[in-house]
């Protein structure tokens, strides 16, 4: 078994009266991409500072490639962090700042200037390493923030929110070139964000965390297909939630009563968080099918469609069950010949018993 | 009919008539020739600045004035660099309250300043000398060069210095090279301010002189001698052009340096 690059144990911060953080225990694999993912003020940048070196745990223990980080430095780490705002030294041109870690390292100079040509052209920005710094854009920014991190050859790179300053279009840019940068030097990244798809397009794990604490580390589609709570099914996407009523469980399966659907049995299995205070059934927008015309699914229900967003791709329905209050929304692509319902139809929804979660 | 241009252009001209005629009547009574300062002019002479050069009682005092003005800024704006990055990076108990009483000399009244400085260096038993001069300018300076370096930390993204020490460098190289360039502007204007500052102030000078004048409390000496009015007139002369010219070299700097690290403008005058 390979040892994990990080290694939290117990981990806890507190500031005053306020805990940040809280039992928190966590590894990181070696060269993985890592995501730390949740609401602001959820502590996932208080645990990527505390990784940095920016803030000492109150309680618990922090090792990166097995040695302790107790009272070893920020600048004697081995992490760099890109920084939210990018921090990019005004006064200095690029190449200054990429060089800025390397001179502090006392290299000598021609290994300086090779090694901070080659980040330059890592990151894509040939040719302006003497542009003043100030004058960059935003997307520049980040790819001069990064080249002066990666150039140093950290065992680990830390990203807090790096792509919520860019616009959208930018954003996906750099979402897929980070993915590229990763792969290519191989280090582990670890990166804070608040926007679920961000991190689920980029990272191989994820770790959700609320109030301070870790809900579930798992790959996004694990993540996805099998959230261990409401609140993480609710984060990651979309989810619909119909109130649930265990009668009884034995064996492997679980006997339900579900609101508008009626009794049935479910393997045990699809509890992902544990059957234990389940009062929930979750399914996925898409799980859920309108059926038209001689359509049959493995179980059917009458609906009421009560409103209609057309995407041009996609349309989201939300539609009302009998006896549930709450419209619930199905999402269907639209393919060729499919009519858009219209709002008020009657219509007949689809589903199966497997596309079910049981959660609290 | 007259509109609200107009009054605020005659506003405007009258208000700076008033400003500037006065330091104009410098030089033109500079080159005056006659030791009467009266209208009519007499005609043109230097002879005013000739009689400076061979004066040695005011080469002591511009001597004086000079060194204590120096002192006095170099002396001001280092405690108003430690003050101002205390104030903006730390939180402590009280700190609002402790920054209040520093920046209060900033309103008292220089003459209470000067009789309590007196008293105290007298019931001390220090001798009055250019150092009890220099310790009543940093007194008031301090203040001045602390809300101009204030708004200069306070520019200053916490993250820059979190970054350098990121990057492997200690946290003294990471003031030398990130924190003090990007705050340079802010410390030319402090020490520019407080050198000015100094360099006229009169109250606190006259009483802790002792048998050192400096060059104000010399010219208020010599304006019991009428006939030495017309070479008063070509010193203010020279310390108006100097004092002008300062300036426009210190902002000439502060200009540069903001062009060249593109980040919020910090303590200029102009």
């Amino acid at each position: 078994m390979t040892q994990p690059i990080i290694q939290l144990k117990g981990f806890d911060k507190f500031f005053g009266d306020f805990a940040a953080l809280s039992q928190v225990d966590l590894d990181i694999k070696t060269g993985e991409f890592f995501s730390l993912l949740g609401p602001s003020g959820c502590g996932k940048t208080t645990l990527l500072r505390s990784i940095a070196g920016f803030e000492i745990p109150s309680a618990g223990s922090l090792y990166i490639d097995g040695k302790t980080m107790e009272g070893v430095p920020a600048n004697k780490r081995p992490t760099n962090m890109v920084f939210q705002s990018y921090a990019i030294f005004p006064h200095m041109s690029v190449a200054e700042n990429v060089a800025y870690g390397l001179k502090a390292r006392r290299l000598p100079k021609a290994e300086i200037t090779t090694r901070v040509a080659e980040a330059i052209a890592m990151v894509g920005l040939e040719g302006f390493g003497d542009r003043a710094s100030h004058a960059l854009s935003g997307g520049q920014r980040q790819r001069v923030a990064l080249a002066r991190a990666l150039v140093l050859k950290p065992r680990v790179l830390l990203l807090d929110e790096p792509l919520s300053a860019l616009d959208k279009k930018l954003r996906e840019q750099m979402q897929s070139e980070l993915r590229r940068l990763q792969r290519a030097v191989g280090i582990t990244f670890v990166l804070v964000t608040h926007d679920q798809e961000e991190a689920l397009t980029m990272s191989d794990r994820i770790a959700v965390m609320f109030d301070g604490k870790i809900a579930q580390v798992a790959t996004p589609q694990a993540l996805y297909g099998q959230p261990c709570s409401r609140r993480v099914a609710n984060f990651i996407g979309m989810m619909n939630f119909l109130d649930a009523k265990i009668l009884s469980t034995s064996g492997d399966t679980v006997e339900v009563e579900l609101q508008s659907l009626g009794k049935l049995a479910l393997p045990l299995s699809q509890a992902t968080g544990g059957i234990e205070g389940c009062n929930f059934a979750g399914v996925r927008p898409e799980m859920l099918t309108i059926l038209t015309g001689s359509q049959t699914a493995e179980r059917e229900i009458e609906v009421v469609v009560s409103e209609v967003f057309y995407y041009g791709d996609m349309t989201y329905y939300d539609v009302r069950l009998p006896f549930k209050e709450e419209p619930i929304t199905i999402t269907m692509r639209n393919t060729a010949g499919r009519a858009v319902l219209a709002v008020g139809e009657n219509a007949r929804m689809g589903w199966s018993a497997s596309s079910l979660l049981l959660l609290k | 009919m007259l509109g609200r241009g107009h009054f605020f252009k005659w506003y405007m001209g009258i208000f700076l008539v008033f400003l500037y005629a006065p330091a104009i009547l410098l030089p033109v009574f500079a080159f005056n020739d006659s030791s009467v300062v009266s209208f009519p002019l007499k005609g043109f002479t230097t002879k005013w600045f000739a009689v400076l050069q061979t004066t040695d009682s005011l080469h002591v005092a511009v001597r004086n004035s000079l060194m204590i003005a120096v002192t006095t800024a170099i002396f001001s704006t280092l405690f108003g660099v430690l003050a101002a990055r205390a104030s903006t990076r730390f939180s402590f108990p009280g700190r609002r309250s402790i920054m209040g009483f520093i920046m209060l000399p900033m309103v008292l009244p220089e003459i209470i300043i000067g009789v309590s400085l007196l008293v105290v260096i007298i019931q001390i038993g220090f001798e009055l000398s250019l150092w009890s001069i220099i310790l009543g300018h940093i007194l008031i300076c301090t203040p001045f060069c602390i809300a101009i370096l204030s708004s200069a930390f306070m520019n200053l993204d916490q993250s820059l210095e979190e970054a350098s020490f990121d990057l492997g460098q200690t946290r003294w190289n990471t003031f030398w090279l990130v924190i003090l360039p990007l705050v340079m502007p802010g410390i030319v204007a402090s020490l520019l301010i407080a050198f000015t500052i100094s360099l006229d102030e009169f109250i606190i000078a006259f009483f802790l002189a002792g048998t050192e004048p400096t060059l104000p409390v010399y010219i208020w000496g010599q304006l019991r001698f009428p006939q030495k009015l017309p070479s008063l007139m070509a010193l203010g002369t020279i310390l108006l052009v100097l004092s002008i010219s300062l300036l426009l070299i210190a902002d000439y700097f502060r200009r540069r340096g903001v062009r060249k690290t593109g980040i919020e403008n910090s303590g200029g005058f102009l």
